[in-house]
C-alpha cells in the first residue's frame, strides 16, 4: 500500500471545508456519564456525530475514551444523560482489544462476514484496501498484530457502515502502514460518506484528519478544531508534561541521538545523556531544525517537570 | 448379533454425538469446559428432584441445569469471587445435594452408578425419542443462531454495537447446553458429559478450516466414539460412558501424529477453505 502525496493534499482541504452534503445526525451524546463502584468513568460528555464528519477522542489513559465510544455505539447504557442513535444505524466497530481463542478456525474472510453476510466483491475490496488481499484465506490467529488490526478495519469497512466507531485502530501497524491506514479512514469518510469516531493516540495523525477533536479527562477538557484544541491551556496541562510523543511532532530537537546511545547537541558538543540541566538545552531557544527522524526516546528519561517546562514553551 | 436393547443405545448414542458436536464446539471456543462440567454435575441434583417430586426426569435435569446457569450469571454479575471459584463452588455442591438427596431416599432404589457413568441398557423407546427429538431442537436452535453465536463469541461487544442481541444469544446458548446434557446423561452419564462436548470438538480443531467445518467434523468424530465405545462396552462388559469417552480419547490421539490434521502454519494462507 503506497501513500499518495497528491490525496493528502485533497484531503487537508477537504478537512478545512467541513463536508456539508449532509447534516444528519447519526449520534448524539448529551450530558452522558456513566458509573462504576460509585466512580464515574465519565461524566457529562455531550458529542454529536454527523454523516461525513470525523471526531476524535484524545485523552490520557483512564480518560474514558473507550468508555465513551462504547457509550456512543450502545455497548454501555449511560447511567446519566442520554445517547440518542439514528434509527437503523449500521455500525462497523473495531474494538481496542480482541481476542480469538485460537481454537476457533477463522479465516480473515470469515472474520470479515462475522456479524452480517457480505457479497464476495465487498470482502475483497475492503481486503485490498487495507492491503491483505493476499491474506484472505490465512487463518486469523496467524496474522501478526498488524495484520490482524488492517483485517479488523476491513471487517468495519466491508459492512459499508454509517458509523465507523475505532478504538486506536491502527495499534501494531508499521509507521509507514500507519499513515496509509489513517488515509485509507479518510477517503472512506469522502467516498461513503459515513461518521466516523475515532481514538487515537496518534497526535500528529489526529491533527491532520479530524473535523473535531475532543479532549477527554473524565469529562470533556477541551474540544475544537484541531487548531484551536492544540493552542487550548487545558491540552496543554493535560499533554503538555505527560506525553512527550507529542513534543516530537510540535516542536523541532535542539539534539541528536547517535546510534551508540550519546547525544549531539546543537553546539556540537557529544554528552551521554540529554539532560535539560546539563546546559546544552535552553528553553528560549529559537528551534534549530534538528531531526529525530523515527527515533525513540526510550534509551534515557527527562525529569518529567523539567520537560514539561521545557515542552510548554517549545509549543 | 445386534440385540435390540444394543441397537437403541447406538442411535441413542449416535443422536446424542450429532449434537453435541456443534455445541462442543462453542464449549471449547467460549472456555466453557468447566461452566459445562457444573451445568453436567447439577444433573444428578435434577435427578433426585425427578425422584423426590416424581416428575419427568428430562424435564427435571433440564430445568436444575438451566437455573444452575442463570444462579451462575447472576453471582458472576457481582463479581465477588472469580468464575472459577463459583463454578467449584456450584459444581461440587449441586452434585453433593444431589446425592446426599438420593440417599435420604431410603423408600427408591436407584442405579447411581447408571446415572453418573451412562448404562446402555437404559435406553427405552421413550428416552430414543426423547433424545432424536431434543437432539433435532438443539441442532435446530444452533443453525437458527448460528451468526450471532460465532459473531458473539468472537466478541461480544463488536455483535452488541453491530446490532445483535449477545445477552440473548448466551441465554439461549445456555438452554441448549441444559437441554444436550439432559438427553445425553443416559448415554455417557453426568461425570462424562463435558468430555463428549469437548474431546470430538478438539479432534475437529486438527482437520477444520473454519467453526462451520469444526462443527460437522465434532458431530461426525462424536459419532465415531460413540459406536466404537459403545461396541467396547458391549463387548468388554464396561459402563459406556467410560468406553465411549476412551474411544473418543483415542480419536483425539491418533489426530495428534505427525501427517494427521491440516498442513502446517506456514501454507495455511493457501490452503484454506472458504467459510
Amino acid at each position: 500500500m503506497t501513500v499518495d502525496n497528491g490525496v493528502f493534499e485533497k484531503m487537508h482541504q477537504v478537512m478545512k471545508r467541513p463536508n456539508d452534503r449532509s447534516e444528519e445526525q447519526l449520534v448524539c451524546l448529551t450530558n452522558a456519564g456513566i458509573s462504576r463502584d460509585g466512580r464515574w468513568l465519565v461524566r457529562g460528555v455531550d458529542l454529536t456525530i454527523r454523516r461525513g464528519e470525523v471526531v476524535t477522542l484524545i485523552g490520557p489513559n483512564g480518560a474514558g475514551k473507550s468508555t465513551t465510544a462504547r457509550l456512543a455505539i450502545g455497548v454501555l447504557k449511560p447511567d446519566e444523560g442520554s445517547v440518542e442513535r439514528s434509527t437503523g444505524l449500521r455500525i462497523g466497530y473495531v474494538p481496542q482489544k480482541l481476542s480469538i481463542d485460537w481454537t476457533m478456525p477463522l479465516s480473515v474472510r470469515r472474520l470479515l462476514r462475522l456479524t452480517s453476510p457480505l457479497a464476495e466483491r465487498d470482502v475483497m475490496a475492503a481486503l485490498e484496501a487495507t492491503g491483505i488481499a493476499h491474506l484472505a484465506d490465512a487463518e486469523v490467529r496467524h496474522l501478526s498484530g498488524g495484520e490482524f488490526q488492517r483485517a479488523l478495519l476491513a471487517r468495519a469497512i466491508a459492512r459499508k457502515p454509517d458509523l465507523m466507531v475505532l478504538d486506536e485502530p491502527v495499534q501494531g501497524v508499521d509507521f509507514a502502514g500507519e499513515a496509509a491506514l489513517y488515509e485509507l479512514i479518510q477517503s472512506i469518510r469522502r467516498s461513503t460518506g459515513c461518521g466516523i469516531l475515532m481514538i487515537s493516540h496518534d497526535l500528529h495523525m489526529v491533527m491532520a484528519g479530524t473535523d473535531t477533536v475532543i479532549c477527554l479527562n473524565g469529562h470533556i477538557c477541551c474540544r475544537g478544531t484541531p487548531e484551536t484544541v492544540s493552542q487550548s491551556s487545558d491540552y496543554m496541562k493535560l499533554f503538555g508534561g505527560s506525553a512527550r510523543s507529542l513534543a516530537v511532532y510540535n516542536h523541532h530537537h535542539d539534539h541528536t541521538h547517535l546510534p551508540d546511545g550519546r547525544v549531539e547537541h546543537s553546539d556540537g558538543s557529544i554528552t551521554d545523556h540529554c539532560h535539560p540541566d546539563d546546559g546544552h538545552h535552553h528553553t528560549d531557544h529559537g528551534h534549530a531544525g534538528h531531526d529525530h527522524g523515527a527515533h525513540e526516546h526510550g534509551g534515557h528519561a527527562h525529569p518529567v517537570a523539567k520537560a514539561a517546562e521545557g515542552d510548554r514553551n517549545h509549543a | 448379533m445386534l440385540d435390540d436393547f444394543f441397537t437403541r443405545a447406538i442411535l441413542a448414542g449416535i443422536g446424542v454425538a450429532l449434537t453435541a458436536g456443534p455445541l462442543g464446539c462453542f464449549v471449547v471456543w467460549r472456555r466453557m469446559a468447566y461452566f459445562g462440567d457444573t451445568m453436567a454435575h447439577s444433573a444428578l441434583l435434577g435427578v433426585a428432584l425427578s425422584l423426590f417430586f416424581q416428575i419427568n426426569l428430562l424435564l427435571s435435569v433440564f430445568g436444575v441445569a438451566v437455573a444452575v446457569s442463570l444462579l451462575l450469571l447472576g453471582l458472576q454479575r457481582r463479581q465477588s469471587l472469580s468464575a472459577d471459584a463459583l463454578l467449584g463452588i456450584l459444581s461440587h455442591s449441586a452434585l453433593a445435594i444431589g446425592l446426599v438427596l438420593v440417599a435420604f431416599m431410603s423408600w427408591v432404589r436407584i442405579d447411581l452408578i447408571a446415572f453418573l457413568f451412562g448404562d446402555i441398557l437404559a435406553v427405552t423407546p421413550g428416552d430414543l425419542a426423547l433424545i432424536w427429538g431434543g437432539g433435532a431442537v438443539v441442532l435446530f436452535g444452533v443453525a437458527l443462531m448460528w451468526r450471532p453465536l460465532i459473531a458473539s463469541t468472537v466478541s461480544e461487544e463488536i455483535a452488541e454495537a453491530e446490532g445483535m442481541k449477545p445477552e440473548r444469544t448466551r441465554l439461549v446458548f445456555m438452554l441448549l447446553m441444559a437441554l444436550v446434557i439432559a438427553i445425553a446423561m443416559k448415554i455417557v452419564g453426568i461425570m462424562l458429559i463435558t468430555a463428549l462436548l469437548i474431546i470430538p470438538a478438539a479432534t475437529a480443531r486438527r482437520f477444520a478450516a473454519s467453526p462451520e467445518w469444526m462443527a460437522v467434523a465434532a458431530s461426525a468424530l462424536g459419532v465415531l466414539a460413540v459406536v466404537g465405545g459403545l461396541f467396547g462396552s458391549l463387548h468388554y462388559d464396561t459402563p459406556s460412558g467410560p468406553s465411549i469417552v476412551v474411544a473418543a480419547l483415542l480419536l483425539f490421539i491418533v489426530s495428534l501424529l505427525p501427517g494427521m490434521g491440516k498442513p502446517a502454519a506456514g501454507r495455511a494462507a493457501n490452503t484454506g477453505v472458504r467459510g
